[in-house]
């Protein structure tokens, strides 16, 4: 369990990022965190990882405070896959990219090959195995940074923006393959301004605005309140715009599935044919 | 990389901020030369308390104490190495000079890092460019200048990056033995040359952007230096 008890966080230029956060991030979750450019996102979840200690209050990985332990140590626990690939990755070759925090870990030789050829196979690269990173499309680094921290096998996985620069076809894959590993009692915590991606997910939505948490709970209730997602500069998925389009016809407010959205309106057509 | 955060100006207003470049400009370069001139403790430290006003007076007190923080890894080496230097010098013998000398030293290095953090810190590149052309300085030098200046903290930023990614994959860089440490500071070689390739990337499109900003004159002096 991860509990972020009352963070306060400012940047050494003086910027307030984060003002009073409280999250409890239970074991298994899958969790959403969405807000506004500016709103804290990225620094509350660099602040799981230790790559970020509070100004004030706590962050307890496992009943072990980040401000006491180092970045490398929560890390085997905490996976953290980069809004840039190119952040991320560093090495000559896709194999060494995903080698390399296994041997930081100290994974003995051959269990280093196993897991590299199980991460690449996972996410189509093993053709790219001796490639350069640099040399792969946006996409693909993105996969190779997704790959290089699953091969350790963390307890909790966070991706910090994970659907920027992929096609539909590489977001369904992305969608499937989380809700794969949700499924597998793997914490995972998406930040995303995706409001589509999450709505098809369908995850506990924790969202923010000027480095506080104004909403948090079920996306079904907070992605249809028009109030709570304006007040964080998104807006509603475009079927649930739809729907809410329509509420003068008595059809549901709360829908933000399509295929939900279809049983919807097949029910409400036999019902009046 | 907290040290250049000491170094990177910020648009604030205040009676330094505003005032001429040129005139923070020679206050510094007349620092720099009086810190060369003198080899004493004493009036080392007499120039390192000559910033203090301007930094109250700029309001930069958090910052530029930043930057000495900053400094404290390069000035205990300079101190070290000189100090060290001395004693293999005078034939492994001690002596209370050799001790004040090393500790000069080391003060006009943290002088001259004081002293220009304040100029840095309130001084923005564009406002010294201007000066710096205005006082007939040749543009090449100006443009390169300015350039550099922008550059370091953006070359700081790519680097504590790569630092968090790999500390995000497990290399230990904050804790445990301090050789082990030292070692994990520096990059395998199969790492390096990408560690850099974001910062040289950066520094090659930067000028192959300027034609499309209609920065003519800096693309032609981009392009006669790689001829």
């Amino acid at each position: 369990m991860i509990e972020v008890k009352d963070v306060h966080f400012a940047y050494p230029t003086g910027v307030k990022a984060l003002r009073g956060v409280s999250l409890t991030i239970h074991d298994g979750d899958f969790i959403a965190i969405m807000g506004q450019n500016g709103a804290g996102k990225t620094t509350l979840v660099k602040h799981l990882n230790g790559l970020l200690k509070p100004t004030e209050g706590e962050v307890i990985v496992d009943k072990v405070k980040t401000k006491e332990t180092s970045v490398a140590k929560l890390a085997r626990k905490v996976g953290f896959v980069f809004q840039n690939p190119d952040h991320q990755l560093f090495c000559e070759t896709v194999e060494e990219e995903v080698a390399f925090a296994l041997k930081n870990f100290g994974f003995k030789e051959k269990a280093t090959k196993k897991r590299v050829s199980w991460a690449l196979n996972l996410l189509d690269l093993e053709g790219y195995r001796q490639t350069s990173p640099f040399m792969l499309s946006g996409g693909e680094r993105k996969r190779v940074a997704l790959a290089s921290v699953l091969a350790w096998d963390p307890k909790y996985v966070i991706l910090d923006e994970p659907t920027i620069g992929q096609d539909y076809q590489q977001k369904e894959k992305l969608r499937q393959f989380i809700i794969q590993l949700n499924a597998q009692e793997k914490t995972v915590i998406i930040v995303t301004h995706d409001v589509e991606f999450v709505a098809e997910c369908n995850p506990r939505v924790v969202l923010m605005t000027d480095g506080k948490i104004v909403a948090d709970g079920e996306a079904q209730k907070i992605l249809t309140n028009e109030k709570l997602v304006a007040q964080a500069s998104i807006v509603p998925p475009q079927i649930t715009q739809i729907f809410l389009g329509l509420a003068d016809l008595g059809l549901p407010t709360d829908i933000i599935d399509v295929h939900e959205a279809r049983e919807v309106l097949i029910t409400r057509l036999e019902a009046t044919s | 990389m907290s040290v250049f955060e000491g170094f990177r100006f910020r648009k604030v207003s205040s009676p330094i901020h505003d005032l001429d470049p040129r005139v923070k400009f020679f206050y510094v370069c007349i620092l720099f030369v009086i810190a060369l001139m003198f080899n004493q403790l004493l009036p080392l430290i007499v120039l390192f308390f000559v910033p203090l006003p301007f930094v109250f007076m700029a309001g930069v007190q958090r910052q530029w104490l930043r930057s000495l923080k900053g400094a404290i890894f390069l000035a205990t080496i300079i101190f070290a190495t000189n100090l060290v230097s001395r004693y293999i010098y005078s034939g492994y013998v001690w002596s209370a000079i050799m001790l004040e000398e090393s500790i000069a030293l080391t003060f006009r290095f943290i002088v001259l890092v004081a002293a220009f953090s304040v100029f840095f810190l309130t001084t923005s590149p564009d406002h010294l460019g201007l000066a710096l052309e205005q006082s007939h300085v040749p543009y090449e030098f100006c443009f390169a200048f300015t350039t550099a200046v922008r550059f370091v903290p953006v070359l700081a930023e790519e680097a504590q990056t790569i630092m968090d990614a790999q500390k995000a994959r497990g290399l230990e860089l904050e804790r445990g033995n301090f050789l082990k440490r030292v070692r994990n500071y520096i990059p395998e070689p199969s790492t390096a040359p990408s560690s850099w390739s974001t910062p040289l990337k950066k520094s090659w499109s930067k000028p192959r952007l300027l034609p499309d900003r209609h920065c003519r004159k800096e693309y032609s002096l981009f392009c006669s230096s790689i001829r």
